[in-house]
């Protein structure tokens, strides 16, 4: 039976017992580096997250021991007096991908909706691939057509009206205050969400199209409408599947960089209105990092790159962990 | 099979790597300068084949990275103190002078149409002036029709030697925006967008209905913003042009600091630019790479001699002459390689 | 009386049918009306710009023509370079998960943290490679810019990998096993030779991937205005030269910005739809 093995291992026929052995030890060697090979790369996928970590946590503690955790609240961002504080980039960070959930799970949620139920069957690829193709498309992309084409479009035509109609209502009003610069984070908020929806939208189309027919013919029988079979259905059954989905996609939007820093305005500033420029961690870091002197400055962008990898890291567990129990319970 | 072609080439890409390549000189800093110096690298290289690799980050940035030893020459329009240059073992010389223009985006209002004031300027950056048809603004301008529009204020958001001129300008003519934000590269805006670089704040500006920004003059001349007049110190209201630079930059006494770190902003006469600013080069006095740096100082004094008429179409200004001589006389003195030789040999 | 009543319900039920409908047909024309005008702008913009010179020609300083020529180079180096070092990690850490840990407690905690890994925000990969690399070596360089990408690179390929193997039937393997062919020979022969198309796919998606990165490298290859294949020394990269240019008022600098956008994202959507239509060939 040897002869075989050694045969499909490209050995050419032995006769002697010894060397016959010896070709065999030798493949048990082989094997055994094999493996070795194969659990060092696994290692080392580990060591990458743990490197990465390690080397924010080591980088971002002089930040740390300067300013203890007040960092993440203040809102003073001063390179010259040395007083750095997180709370801009944080509130900017998070305000941004707000928007872009508030916008994106919704549309994703009816596109998906649309593809599984009212779409004709001839149509369904096309217009699933054309979904996803705009995720295909990278993100500096989505930043110079957000700076170029859509923020003088909402400088000229939306802000002005928004500020006219809704910047006047007592409360909402100071959402929607100051001058229209097209840039700012409502303009960022609405690139991230069309970035984040081809994510919503695949995921969601997969866990809805593996709904069993039975469930849904059976509500059909009973007379429902199609959007009855929807909402007391499908997204019932599916419910954890797209909230895991949605993380995902909040996950991109929290560490997107490049369509963000061409049109959030760079200010660090906290600010109530949503058409005031601001900040995000990751466009304060990308614009700021190779020009920063001193190694309080430098290692406060560190750290803010830590907090960002703590968010993102919690938020991406979270979505892993519920698809990963969607995935074990189909089985 | 695939993947050992594509090792084999990778591999020959990095034995290339390793042959020498030819001495290009790599320096980083100040927007301010980077269109005068593009032009000198375009013309020198034409001439002597040696190219400049120019990143154009800021001050901040140029600061920090001949710090690091990064790059052969600094560029920044924030002066090092005498401390600074000691501790960092560098030497600061001055390369060329030009004006910082405001520039706005308004509707019907041509370039050297506005006519803005210290103070005035100061408000708006601070945000106490929110409209253009504000009293304070329309009492500078009488015959200018000012819109009702709201002020959209672009500032740098990198470490910028431009800002630095612009803060300590607005610091000597308004005390409030002395004691809320101060003269630095990088200073806490009350209000406004960032842009990255003067190019940012350029392209900002040229795109923003409304807004106001500042920039180097060859930025607004290349770009045709519109630039606006400015009320000097002696209450005279001038035009920014090469005259009215020089003038802003006629009385400096260049050797009262040390790496002649003399500000020019807000200087006394009729006819001058209230801010005009000039960039300096910074150097490490022991280079790493002597050659290199030799190759730099090469370039830097076939920019003063030859370089005059490039920088005077972009209407910057060049360095007096008896300012060179002392220039080059401290390469000699000071800038030494590891031998004790001085980098730069004079070739006149 | 109760028919009347039945009667509401039943139009109340049909109207909100028809407006769920139509917020989903409208849905759908919004989400597809972005990628047409996304599209189309890139297409008009960048289109106009294209010629010879943007391959042959260099970046050229603010107010001169010029072309991408060392942009492109650059990123074909790095993106190169960055496949050599993060495919064979890849496909290893894969088969090691799909072969001999498949219910392996250390494969599924690798499983979940290189799951967390590809979509982790890449700006803090660039950080990363700065610490380890550029600050010690003193200098950025075009190798941690690959560096940088091979970081990206190796939770796809892993990812894929996997996925691929998996697919291979566990029929071919024991039959492999009942002549005596030791597993890493098996493996080699016969599960690759099966998942071939897959893993390639898998490759392909991530050179898709990084053409488009821009945040890495912004501190890690840094950029040039010349020509270099000096990996040692700043390179330039189509992404980070588009950042440039598009952040400039130089009206040929933004021309070169959107012709570069368009020439990454005709690579990165044919390389999707060459992955995509190996796969299918495969089904």
């Amino acid at each position: 039976m040897s002869e075989v093995a050694l045969k499909e291992a490209g050995v050419t026929t032995v006769d002697r017992v010894e060397s016959r052995g010896a070709a065999l030890g030798r493949l048990r060697l082989f094997d055994v580096v094999f493996l070795r090979l194969t659990r060092g790369a696994v290692f080392t996928v580990l060591a990458l997250l743990s490197g990465t970590l390690l080397s924010l946590i080591v980088g971002s503690m002089p930040a740390f021991r300067a300013f203890g955790l007040s960092y993440l609240i203040t809102e003073t961002w001063n390179p010259v007096t040395e007083k750095f504080g997180a709370l801009a980039p944080i509130y900017g960070t998070l305000v941004t991908s707000a928007i872009a959930m508030l916008i994106a799970v919704p549309v994703g949620l009816m596109i998906a909706f649309f593809l599984t139920e009212l779409c004709p069957k001839m149509l369904r690829r096309p217009i699933a691939i054309a979904i996803e193709l705009l995720a295909g498309i990278p993100s500096i992309i989505y930043g110079i057509w957000g700076l170029f084409v859509f923020a003088p479009f909402l400088q000229k035509y939306i802000q002005p009206f928004l500020i006219d109609t809704l910047g006047n209502l007592p409360l909402v009003g100071s959402l929607f205050e100051g001058p229209p610069y097209g840039i700012g984070m409502l303009t960022a908020g609405f690139i991230l969400a069309i970035m984040v929806l081809p994510f919503i939208t695949a995921i969601s189309r997969d866990v809805f199209d593996a709904v069993p027919a039975v469930l849904k013919e059976a509500t059909y029988g009973l007379g429902c409408t199609t959007w009855e079979v929807f909402k007391y259905v499908i997204l019932p059954y599916t419910r954890v599947a797209v909230i895991g989905g949605c993380m995902l996609g909040l996950g991109r939007a929290l560490g997107e960089t490049m369509a963000v820093t061409f049109v959030i305005g760079n200010a660090h500033k906290v600010s109530a209105s949503i058409l005031q420029p601001g900040t995000t961690i990751s466009a304060t870091i990308a614009n700021e990092f190779t020009e920063a002197v001193g190694d309080l400055y430098t290692s406060s962008l560190i750290a803010l790159g830590l907090i960002l990898f703590f968010i993102t890291f919690i938020v991406l567990a979270a979505a892993r962990y519920m698809l990963m129990r969607i995935q074990q319970r189909a089985g | 099979m695939k993947l050992v072609k594509f090792a084999l080439a990778t591999a020959a890409l990095m034995a290339a790597s390793w042959t020498a390549s030819a001495a290009d000189l790599s320096g980083a800093g100040s927007t301010f300068v980077y269109p005068v110096l593009a032009k000198w690298a375009d013309a020198y290289k034409k001439e002597t084949g040696i190219g400049l690799n120019y990143q154009s980050i800021g001050s901040g940035g140029g600061i920090k990275q001949i710090k690091a030893k990064t790059v052969v020459f600094g560029a920044t329009d924030a002066p090092l103190s005498g401390k600074e240059l000691e501790e960092g073992g560098l030497a600061q010389f001055p390369i060329i002078m030009g004006g910082i223009v405001p520039v706005v985006n308004i509707d019907g209002v041509k370039p050297g149409d506005l006519v803005l004031d210290g103070p005035t300027l100061a408000k708006i950056y601070l945000g106490d002036i929110k409209k253009w048809d504000d009293p304070a603004i329309a009492k500078l301008n009488a015959s200018v029709k000012l819109p009702s529009t709201a002020i959209a204020l672009v500032h740098r958001a990198d470490a910028s030697g431009t800002t630095f001129n612009f803060t300590y300008y607005l610091s000597a003519v308004s005390p409030d925006w002395k004691s809320k934000v101060g003269t630095a590269t990088a200073v806490q805006w009350p209000a406004g967008i960032g842009a990255k670089g003067n190019e940012g704040v350029a392209n900002n500006v040229a795109q923003t209905k409304g807004s106001i920004g500042y920039v180097e003059y060859a930025y607004a001349k290349q770009n045709k913003l519109t630039f606006t007049k400015m009320m000097n110190k002696a209450g005279k209201v001038v035009m920014p042009t090469s005259e009215s630079f020089q003038a802003g930059a006629a009385n400096a006494d260049w050797k009262s600091q040390p790496g002649y770190g003399v500000i020019l902003a807000n200087q006394p006469g009729d006819a001058s630019w209230p801010i005009t600013a000039s960039t300096w080069i910074l150097v490490h006095k022991q280079p790493t790479d002597a050659a290199a740096l030799g190759e730099a100082l090469k370039f830097f004094a076939w920019s003063y001699s030859k370089g005059q008429d490039a920088a005077k179409a972009l209407d910057y200004i060049p360095m007096p002459a008896s300012v060179v001589a002392d220039i080059e006389k401290m390469w000699g003195s000071d800038i030494k390689d590891g031998g004790g030789k001085p980098v730069y040999a004079m070739t006149h | 009386m109760a028919i009347t009543a039945a009667n509401s319900l039943y139009i109340r039920r049909r109207s909100r049918n028809i407006v769920a409908k139509t917020l989903a047909y409208a849905a759908t024309a919004f989400g597809l009306g972005w990628l047409v005008l996304i599209l189309g702008v890139l297409l008009y913009n960048g289109i106009g710009g294209l010629s010879l010179d943007v391959f042959t020609q260099n970046t050229p300083p603010p107010g001169s023509a010029g072309g991408l020529q060392n942009a492109i180079v650059g990123s074909i180096a790095m993106t190169a370079l960055a496949i050599v070092i993060g495919t064979p990690i890849g496909v290893l850490a894969g088969t090691y998960m799909a072969e001999y840990g498949r219910h392996d407690r250390l494969a599924s905690i690798v499983r979940f943290i290189n799951d967390i890994l590809l979509s982790a925000p890449s700006v803090v990969v660039g950080l990363f490679v700065y610490e380890v690399m550029v600050a010690p070596m003193g200098h950025f360089s075009g190798y941690a810019g690959s560096v940088a990408l091979a970081v990206i690179v190796i939770p796809v390929v892993v990812r894929t990998t996997e996925d691929m193997l998996r697919l291979v039937p566990d029929t071919l393997r024991e039959a492999a096993a009942s002549i005596g062919l030791p597993r890493a020979h098996m493996i080699l022969r016969i599960a690759y030779r099966a998942a071939r198309a897959g893993i390639v796919t898998g490759i392909l998606l991530a050179v898709a991937r990084i053409s488009g990165e821009t945040a890495p490298l912004l501190f890690t290859a840094l950029n040039n205005q010349f020509f270099s294949v000096n990996m040692n020394a700043p390179m330039p990269s189509l992404p980070v030269v588009i950042f440039q240019f598009a952040l400039s008022p130089y009206e040929e600098w933004q021309k070169l910005a959107w012709t570069g956008a368009l020439l990454i994202t005709v690579t990165v959507l044919a390389l999707s739809i060459l992955a995509r239509s190996l796969t299918a060939r495969k089904q």
